[in-house]
């Protein structure tokens, strides 16, 4: 039997409309906009202003802090003005604007694209290298890569999972990154290997990618310590403690990192990252975005630079389609609409998608029934329901108890709830709530 | 008889011996409490809204009766009449605090801020908040979920259909700052009432610059700076682009209200302006030639008005003529201050006065 995460999840459809599709390099755009706030931690504090030339990779924001990351210039040109802009979150933040000017690259990038295999770092220069370069988790949750791969002191990593699961619907972008640039990820996985001092490594990939997970294993033998774990569809498998779970059957206590149980999880994107940062001295300044939907004329997958306005990426997919209701940022799941096509791609845009009028519309929401699917389908085994009640009753301490800490916010309940109740959206407001309490607790 | 006799005796006997076991049982446990505690209670409004700061009027009359300095306390639905009863309770000095009353900060209603996406999640301010900016283009104002009147445990709010914010009903309101807390967006303050009930202040929180905040909302603060020029009181800061009018120093001489290019500054329960601001009017017209023929039209309009004044009682028509002539966005605000005078009957002739003649007119 394939091995999945033992504890709920759930399977919706697919719908991987872009699987296959050639990853795309999408045009410069005429004018980039780079929040300065585009991980977790930390905003990064710009270091050019209004006037100044950049090159394509030079550094135009530095890391504020250790949990924070450099931002590089994704563009050449000149910086037109730092603003608040409109960005994913919703609200204005500052953001660097700069008009683009040619395509000059800074010296130090190799842009030649033969493979080189040799690790000539040490892993401490590695780990270096990795902040430098500005790199975040890919995946979608941005957490500075380099904080991941410093292992705190007492703690030992024994294993590194290389997430290619891609549980969210809808999007192929770590498929395709997997099937173009699998040796890249395989060099890739060897310097984060080398970097945590382990000697295995994990590639988790669902068997919905069966061409990937051929291709990963054909490559995975040529390379030392690496093998390839296929695994059952079953969303949130995706979720680091729930990739954990799956591939080496161990669970990450509550309120714990993947370290205590000596697992590290990078994602594909992120692997792929490492790789061109190291080797090519590149920093993270362009990643693949999915482009995708029912209605799309051309769902795809494209190289997009940092910044670029989301509409130009649609622009490449063939337009908003007619009956287009809500723009996604990220998977159907986990995803959150946007409010306007000129929000920035960032770092962390896996996907964007264009849902129709129909589709994307919530249903009325109906009293509980007490069926408590939502209870038998959350990967963290909560209680949805109950953590729903006590925040619209404001009842913290209450939610606290309840372990709503925990949650992941993969939106399994809210999914399967066939009285449409809005649970994740209470929950992440006792989530908030929770952890600000917690947090002026602990000053 | 005789079994019911002794029936009776038995149990009187038993009931008897109950009694004194229960009243030295009282005596061995009695725990004191300071009877002024329960006398405080008494004049409190029982409302137990928490305005005060403290989970009920019992704790809080227990903080009156415990604490020796109470003048951090304060009632703000008691007010001062029952703080100084309570004061006198207690024999300490209680706290002189001005009434207050909730304040709306945004006046971005459909109209005047239009709308460029569709919120469907959880009806829920607080959840919009940490989702993005709202359905507009100011990311600063009302959502319009009414978490504000949810929290409202004296009916002194409701959601206005029609322009989908909220409004206060100053009759009800207590100023507890349940509402003020309930905003995630920190739109509602709680200021001073004022004298007669008027108030001047800026109705707008957005702190974007003049261009993007005009741009996404017609009525929006764009901190022009020229009410803060046109103060002769230094009453208004403009700080991060926005306005903001210390109701301490305003002395409600309403310049700042007429120099404001977007009518982002209301006043409330102000009487029809009287012919003297005519005279001064090119003086603070100066500042904007653009601003001066509106602000002369109002005047114009409030003197024919103030004209009718002597003759009859039915001078406090003129704020209802003046409505007719400002936009409608200024006749929507002043639609709840209809709404609060009424009821205020503690207040002034002048002021009731006004009243009185206002509700005719709608009775007609």
């Amino acid at each position: 039997m394939l091995k999945t995460f033992s504890l709920g999840g759930v399977h919706p459809a697919e719908n991987k409309l872009s699987a296959g599709k050639k990853i795309e390099v999408l045009p410069i755009p005429a004018q980039v906009s780079i929040p300065i706030a585009q991980h977790i931690g930390a905003p990064s504090a710009p270091v050019v202003n209004k006037g100044d030339s950049v090159k394509v990779g030079q550094l135009i924001a530095k890391s504020s802090g250790f949990v924070s990351a450099n931002i590089h210039s994704p563009v050449s040109g000149t910086v037109f003005r730092i603003d608040n802009v409109l960005d994913a979150s919703g609200y204005k933040r500052q953001a660097i604007i700069i008009k683009v000017d040619g395509d000059e690259w800074d010296g130090s990038i190799d842009r030649s694209p033969e493979l080189k295999k040799e690790i000539t770092l040490s892993p401490e220069d590695i780990i270096k290298k990795v902040g430098e370069a500005g790199l975040v988790g890919l995946g979608g949750a941005t957490f500075p890569t380099h904080v991941k791969l410093s292992v705190p002191p007492g703690k030992k990593a024994e294993v590194l999972i290389i997430n290619g699961v891609e549980c969210e619907p809808y999007l192929t972008s770590d498929h395709q990154l997997m099937m173009e640039k699998g040796d890249e990820i395989m060099v890739g996985t060897q310097i984060l290997m080398k970097a945590l001092k382990v000697d295995k490594a994990i590639i988790g990939i669902e068997n919905n990618k069966p061409d990937a997970i051929e291709h990963m294993s054909k490559l995975a033998a040529q390379y030392e310590g690496i093998t390839v774990q296929s695994l059952k569809v079953q969303y949130p498998q995706g979720g680091e403690k729930q990739l954990i779970d799956a591939c080496i059957g161990r669970q990450v206590p509550s309120g714990k990192l993947p370290i205590e149980v000596g697992a590290v999880v990078q994602n594909v994107g992120t692997t792929y990252a490492v790789y061109e940062a190291v080797q090519k001295n590149k920093p993270l300044f362009e990643r693949v975005v999915t482009v995708t939907g029912k209605s799309v004329k051309n769902p795809g997958n494209f190289l997009a630079r940092i910044g670029t306005p989301i509409s130009n990426l649609i622009d490449a997919a063939g337009g908003i389609p007619e009956d287009a209701g809500k723009i996604i940022g990220g998977g159907p799941m986990m995803g959150k609409a946007l409010a306007s096509t000129d929000i920035p791609v960032t770092k962390g845009s896996s996907g964007i998608l264009i849902m129709p009028d129909e589709m994307s519309k919530r249903k009325e929401t109906q009293p509980c029934i007490r069926c408590s699917k939502c209870v038998s389908v959350c990967p963290m085994g909560l209680s949805p329901y109950l953590l729903m009640t006590v925040a619209e009753k404001a009842m913290w301490d209450r939610a606290e108890e309840e372990d709503v800490m925990d949650c992941i916010e993969c939106g399994s309940c809210s999914y399967t709830c066939p009285s449409n109740r809005p649970l994740l959206d209470y929950i992440r407001l006792a989530k908030g709530t929770v952890g600000q309490i917690i947090r002026s607790r602990n000053k | 008889m005789n079994v019911v006799l002794i029936t009776i005796i038995t149990l009187s006997a038993l009931g008897a011996l109950a009694a004194v076991i229960l009243y030295f049982v009282a005596q061995k446990f009695k725990v004191y409490e300071d009877p002024r505690i329960d006398q405080v209670e008494e004049v409190l409004p029982a409302a137990n809204c928490g305005g005060c700061g403290y989970p009920g009027c019992r704790a809080f009359a227990e903080a009156m009766v415990n604490s020796d300095d109470i003048s951090n306390l304060y009632c703000p639905v008691g007010g001062a009449e029952v703080m100084s009863l309570a004061a006198k309770i207690v024999g300490k000095e209680a706290a002189a605090s001005a009434p207050q009353v909730a304040v709306i900060r945004c006046n971005g209603s459909c109209d005047n801020r239009p709308r460029t996406n569709t919120y469907d999640g959880a009806e829920n301010c607080t959840i919009a908040a940490t989702l993005y900016g709202g359905e507009t283009g100011c990311s600063y104002g009302c959502l319009g979920l009414g978490e504000c009147v949810d929290a409202c445990d004296f009916d002194a709010m409701y959601m206005d259909e029609k322009t989908g914010l909220p409004v206060v009903i100053e009759e009800n309101c207590v100023a507890c700052g349940a509402c003020v807390e309930a905003c995630p967006k920190d739109i509602i303050e709680l200021r001073n009432i004022g004298p007669k009930s008027r108030r001047i202040y800026v109705s707008c929180v957005n702190k974007d610059r003049g261009g993007p905040a005009r741009k996404a909302c017609s009525v929006a603060c764009i901190g022009c700076g020229k009410c803060e020029q046109v103060c002769a009181f230094d009453a208004i800061t403009i700080k991060d682009n926005l306005a903001y009018i210390d109701y301490d120093k305003c002395k409600l001489c309403r310049k700042c209200v007429e120099v404001c290019p977007t009518d982002a500054i209301h006043e409330i329960n102000f009487p029809a302006r009287k012919p003297k601001p005519a005279a001064k009017k090119p003086a603070t017209g100066a500042a904007s030639a653009e601003k001066k023929p509106v602000v002369e039209t109002k005047a114009a309009a409030t003197k024919t008005e103030a004209a009718s004044k002597p003759e009859n009682k039915e001078k406090p028509t003129a704020p209802k003529a003046e409505k007719k002539d400002t936009p409608a966005k200024e006749a929507d605000q002043k639609k709840p201050a209809e709404k609060k005078t009424p009821a205020k009957e503690e207040q002034s002739a002048k002021k009731s006065d006004l009243s009185d003649a206002k509700d005719k007119p709608e009775e007609k």
